[in-house]
């Protein structure tokens, strides 16, 4: 439904056209519009609104820069606050201990076994480690086989006793076991439970009791909905765990979740699990996650970009140009070298949400933008100056100079030409993205 | 509403303490929406719409029902919050039982003229599917039917035996092939074998896959053709297996799940416990599928075939 919150924050955002600036009145809406926006990511409704409050605060006043729209601005507002609620640089993982013990934990079906073979793997490629998984779920039937048939396809060991019907007592004997191996990891899978299953949370909070963990690890589904808030609340009040793992971010879900739970116990979302694959495990990058749930491309980057790169100066002295029509090849000369500025061509594109499939299968570089500038630079200041100079014998010139055919240098000019007038129209239209949108449309 | 003549009364227990959160979650949220409130303004639809949307009811149908509510407010009169909080319910209800016209009563209904009943399993990882598939054929053995369950996970590791102790549990055969092999292969050997000892019900369990990977996607299409290839009009039923805490991924799953295997009823697993069942009045509505079973309990009996007026009796009165 919202596949475009861009899209949706621009038609709400038709009340600003005009404005200068974002205020109380001509922001309610947008703001409203956010909130559904999240809420139909999954994010925890009450979450959404004290959320959508915060963006209100740090938008109301912002200017309105040329370039950027006021929906790509609160857009980039909204990333940056949820990049940071989320946790804004990736946390620590405490592997310290002889061994260090990890409790996995979580709801059923979230992932927790396939998670622990891949933090397995991680643990043994990336930090060096010898890890002995512990299969502990003595419920579901061939949970134990299913950790074990894992192990062997990862090579490596898993502890368990199909005999037993006691977590701990696997637990316990699992890390006797690692001492004795040499074993510097062990990381406990556990069964799936619900919160409210008093029984099976005394099991895990004993778990945690006796086996010391270094590390307790929340699995939570990314597709889970709104009831996220209450499974993370009741499992954070019994076992306070370390951080979040993320599982099945590999399928279409934005994954609000992630922002509610964060939001809810405070804790990092350490890993994101990403497939069925061993190697399919990545540690959390917030940002991406806050682009995830507003389902945009990296509209952030280009925003960023743009606003690095955005001299208000310049641009109102060109914007003036276009209006008494006056634009030329040196003003044209300098938007390209903005947005060569901005990096390649075809990333540019892409970031933009809607551009990135349009885009996909073109081959744009940079050096499609070569030929235009050999054109200019074989022009003299005054032709550069005055456009309207170059005849025949001028073009002749030029395409000698430039090493291009006398067609290519007139097909250019007539170009130029064309996309003057559109931006003349564009400018009538839209008084945001002008510069960019007169280049882009050429 | 009291006890339906096919509905036992262990079984309106069972789905009473199933929804007991659920209930709980969704009606207090609702009693608060309209609390000291005699009229329908603004504060108490978006109270209202908080208390829909945060029980993952979902967008669309949320507005929906305060739609209706704004309509119905419109035309009558109401004086006190138990008249609004009766209104309220009665639109919700509604809701759900216009919606679930082809509820069956029994299991035995899905067996008429089909013989044998063939059900292929498919869903997300995680959803629940092998253990529902265990309950169901548990149910069906129970009615002295004969069940052959097909193991055709050949890729989860120890999916097959998981299986494998649900066959044993509910005393059903189970035709197994090696890890790794073709599913569509498994799934046929079950369908022939199910022919030729005159089995009633085959239900072939599938791998955990989601939904927006076109590969895995296309093997159910061809697990489905092959079984075609011996009974033309199987599979009968393409049963969805949707996770109960699934938020609103669970409409683009079951929009894919049907874009490649026509996807004719879906069950709701993990019902029981926390306050999700708003989750089903959302699928009700968005989705013309009809909702067939719903888990509420991890106890082998503790899969229904969900029955709207029940759901609704549990849920809201």
């Amino acid at each position: 439904m919202f596949e475009n919150l861009q899209e949706r924050l621009e038609g709400a955002f038709k009340t600003l056209k005009g404005q200068g600036k974002i205020t109380e009145i001509n922001v309610a809406e947008t703001i409203k519009e956010i909130r559904r926006a999240l809420v139909d990511a999954d994010v925890n409704y009450k979450i959404a609104k004290e959320f959508t409050d915060r963006v209100k605060e740090k938008a109301l006043g912002q200017n309105v820069l040329t370039a950027v729209s006021p929906g790509q601005l609160i857009t980039k507002i909204m990333s940056d606050e949820l990049t940071e609620l989320m946790g804004g640089t990736a946390a620590d993982f405490n592997v310290k201990g002889t061994p260090a013990v990890i409790l996995i934990a979580g709801l059923q079906g979230s992932g927790k076994t396939t998670f622990t073979h891949k933090l397995a793997l991680f643990l043994k490629t990336q930090k060096f480690k010898r890890p002995l998984m512990v299969a502990c779920d003595v419920y579901r039937p061939a949970a134990i086989d299913q950790l074990m048939v894992l192990g062997e396809k990862i090579n490596i060991p898993v502890y368990a006793d199909k005999e037993s019907t006691s977590p701990l007592a696997i637990a316990l004997k699992g890390i006797e076991e690692a001492k004795a191996n040499g074993n510097d990891v062990v990381i406990i899978d556990t069964a799936g439970r619900l919160a409210v299953d008093e029984d099976m949370m005394n099991e895990i909070s004993l778990l945690k009791e006796k086996t010391s963990p270094t590390e307790i690890l929340f699995v939570v589904d990314s597709m889970t909905g709104q009831d996220a808030v209450n499974t993370a609340k009741a499992f954070n009040d019994r076992l306070n765990f370390d951080g979040v793992v993320l599982t099945k971010l590999d399928g279409d879900t934005r994954g609000g979740a992630a922002l509610t739970i964060t939001y809810t116990v405070g804790k990092p979302i350490k890993f994101v699990s990403l497939g069925e694959k061993a190697e399919a495990l990545d540690v959390f990058h917030p940002d991406r996650m806050a682009q995830r749930i507003l389902g945009m491309g990296d509209i952030v980057s280009f925003v960023e970009k743009a606003q690095a790169q955005y001299d208000e100066k310049k641009a109102r002295e060109i914007e003036s140009k276009i209006r008494k029509n006056q634009f030329n090849f040196n003003d044209f000369l300098y938007q390209l070298n903005q947005i060569k500025k901005m990096g390649n061509m075809k990333d540019l594109l892409g970031m933009i949400p809607g551009m990135g499939k349009a885009v996909k299968d073109v081959d744009i570089n940079n050096d499609s933008f070569k030929k235009i500038e050999a054109i200019i630079y074989s022009m003299t200041p005054k032709e550069r100056e005055n456009p309207d100079l170059l005849d025949g014998k001028r073009r002749a010139r030029l395409a000698k100079g430039s090493g291009n055919s006398i067609q290519e240098v007139n097909a250019f000019i007539k170009q130029f030409d064309e996309m003057k007038k559109m931006m003349k129209s564009v400018q009538k239209m839209s008084d945001s993205g002008r510069s960019l949108k007169g280049i882009m449309g050429k | 509403m009291g006890i339906f003549d096919f509905f036992s009364k262990k079984q309106q227990t069972d789905l009473d303490e199933g929804l007991q959160k659920s209930k709980e979650g969704f009606l207090s949220k609702i009693t608060k929406a309209i609390a000291g409130k005699s009229k329908i303004d603004v504060d108490v639809l978006d109270g209202l719409e908080e208390a829909l949307v945060s029980s993952d009811v979902g967008l669309d149908t949320t507005i929906k029902i305060i739609d209706r509510i704004e309509q119905r407010a419109a035309r009558d009169k109401y004086t006190t919050s138990s008249e609004l909080n009766e209104l309220i319910r009665d639109e919700i209800s509604t809701l759900i039982i216009e919606n679930s016209k082809n509820d069956i009563q029994s299991l035995e209904e899905l067996l008429v003229n089909r013989k044998p009943y063939i059900v292929m399993v498919v869903g997300v990882n995680g959803a629940g599917k092998t253990t529902t598939i265990g309950k169901l054929a548990n149910q069906f053995k129970l009615l002295n039917k004969k069940v052959i369950l097909g193991a055709a996970d050949t890729f989860r590791a120890a999916a097959v035996d998981q299986l494998e102790v649900w066959a044993q549990r509910a005393n059903v055969e189970m035709i197994r092939s090696q890890m790794g092999a073709d599913p569509a292969s498994v799934a046929f050997q079950a369908v022939e074998k199910g022919v030729a000892d005159n089995a009633d019900v085959i239900i072939i369990d599938t791998a955990g896959r989601l939904h927006n990977r076109v590969d895995l996607m296309n093997e159910l299409q061809k697990i489905k053709r092959v079984i075609q290839k011996i009974v033309p009009d199987a599979p009968h039923d393409v049963l969805l297996v949707l996770d109960g805490s699934t938020g609103q991924n669970a409409i683009e799953q079951a929009k894919h799940f049907t874009a490649a295997t026509q996807v004719t009823s879906l069950a709701i697993t993990k019902l029981d416990g926390t306050a999700k069942g708003g989750v089903i009045i959302g699928i009700i509505d968005q989705f013309k599928i009809p909702v067939r079973y719903i888990g509420v309990g991890e106890a082998i009996d503790k899969l229904q075939i969900f029955n709207a007026k029940a759901f609704v009796s549990s849920m809201l009165k």
